[in-house]
């Protein structure tokens, strides 16, 4: 005798698209909810081992007004290189156009070198190119890496330009804690669709990045 | 009668372990779907307490490799006394002593309206340093003043590489000098042995209040 299931629309509640079933409050029916949480893992890059990009090219659209991208231990194959970010604007191309900001505190291991500063030779105005997520001095001893995270706001609006804001930290190949703070806009009214980090040279040896729909 | 119950077999979807039942894109059936990637791991609720802290397996704290990254908010966080605020790690033993190289600045600006100024706090930073690191400074012991923030803590499991965190973490300045002071700290723990606890504390006396959440962010 063929199993007789419960139809979605057996259940006494009127059906959501992508809602989780849920009871109420009192506990003495169901509604209709979001899920537990309000960050969504949507995609994963975690380095084979020898990737020249980490490239997020789907799932970013006008479901979330917020994607957050965290990175864990990216490690370079090179010493003393440059960690970078890139948007796609509508072509295959990650150009979009770009004015931002960098600042960073740096203090080294031997207790020299702690400051704040900003930095004119790693912000953009008006620049296609890769925007610098770590000024040069990243290492590549077999423990070094760098952490951080990216918020970009609203990419798919058509009205505004697109808000990004990052913050770095990273383990120097001269042996120094770097605090990097970026941030800036796409200044573009079309949609950011793509996101891409990698090097400015060489692979990326190790190391995850994830990305977030923010709810 | 007896009430047939539905078992959770019964509805026409496919199970999947730790997932919740939902309606799908088109509203016309069932599917699964995961829950949120951020986890609530912990919250813990300071009362005249001398330290905070998060070990993993005690009290129910995960500090491991369950998830690569783990986030700390900590919220109204309330002196007995006004004193700097600070962290450690926990490295292997039962001393919250890892070493650490770190950076420290502030942005701030009195009641007053005077002082509005960012400046890198030498002196406030630590090089191979098992010391506490300080995250806020001297918080007022006025009944409305209190210090809230964030600390980032990347893949403290990991083996392999050093332990980079990041806080941020705002408070009112002190009865004498009322203001607000941003304090931004960034630094990693000079290790490749697993980072299993985190102590919050003042330079002395008790934190009298305030609100520590561990959240787990998940890979998967």
């Amino acid at each position: 005798m063929a199993l007789s299931k419960v139809d979605y629309n057996s259940i006494n509640v009127t059906a959501a698209a992508s809602k989780a079933l849920k009871w109420n409050s009192s506990a003495n029916g169901f509604e209709t909810g979001d899920v537990g949480g309000s960050l969504v893992l949507l995609d994963t890059f975690t380095s084979d081992g020898s990737d020249d990009t980490a490239t997020f090219a789907s799932s970013i659209d006008s479901t979330y007004k917020e994607y957050l991208f965290v990175w864990t231990d990216i490690h370079p194959e090179t010493n003393d290189t440059d960690f970078t970010v890139n948007f796609r604007d509508g072509s295959t191309a990650y150009d979009a156009t770009k004015t931002t900001t960098y600042f960073s505190a740096t203090h080294s291991e031997d207790g020299t070198g702690g400051g704040l500063s900003y930095e004119t030779a790693v912000d953009l105005a008006q620049a296609t190119g890769v925007q610098k997520l770590s000024k040069s001095g990243m290492g590549n001893d077999n423990d070094h890496s760098c952490s951080g995270l990216l918020h970009l706001y609203d990419p798919s609006n058509t009205t505004f330009v697109k808000h990004f804001a990052a913050r770095n930290h990273y383990s120097g190949h001269d042996e120094q804690s770097r605090d990097e703070y970026i941030a800036g806009y796409c200044n573009t009214t079309s949609a950011i669709d793509g996101v891409q980090f990698k090097f400015v040279s060489d692979e990326i040896q190790a190391g995850v990045i994830k990305m977030y729909g923010v709810l | 009668m007896a009430l047939t119950k539905f078992n959770y077999n019964s509805f026409d979807v496919t199970p999947v372990a730790s997932t919740t039942m939902a309606f799908n894109s088109g509203a016309n059936g069932l599917t699964t779907m995961s829950a949120g990637a951020m986890t609530l791991i912990k919250t813990v609720t300071a009362s005249s307490d001398s330290s905070i802290t998060l070990v993993n397996g005690t009290d129910d704290v995960v500090l491991d490799s369950t998830y690569p990254i783990y986030k700390v908010e900590m919220i109204n966080v309330h002196p007995s006394s006004e004193q700097k605020f600070y962290v450690n790690f926990r490295d292997g033993g039962s001393a919250y002593d890892a070493t650490k190289t770190t950076t420290q600045y502030r942005a701030y600006h009195f009641e007053g309206g005077t002082g509005g100024a960012v400046g890198y706090q030498d002196g406030l930073d630590l090089a191979q340093s098992t010391a506490d690191q300080m995250i806020g400074q001297e918080i007022a012991t006025d009944n409305d003043a209190s210090g809230s923030g964030e600390l980032w803590l990347f893949n403290p499991s990991s083996t392999t590489f050093v332990k980079h965190f990041m806080a941020h973490f705002s408070h009112h300045y002190t009865n004498a000098a009322p203001g607000c002071i941003d304090n931004w700290t960034a630094g990693y723990c000079n290790t490749t042995t697993a980072i299993d606890g985190i102590q919050f504390k003042f330079a002395s006396g008790n934190i009298d209040a305030g609100t520590f959440k561990l959240y787990g962010i998940k890979d998967s």
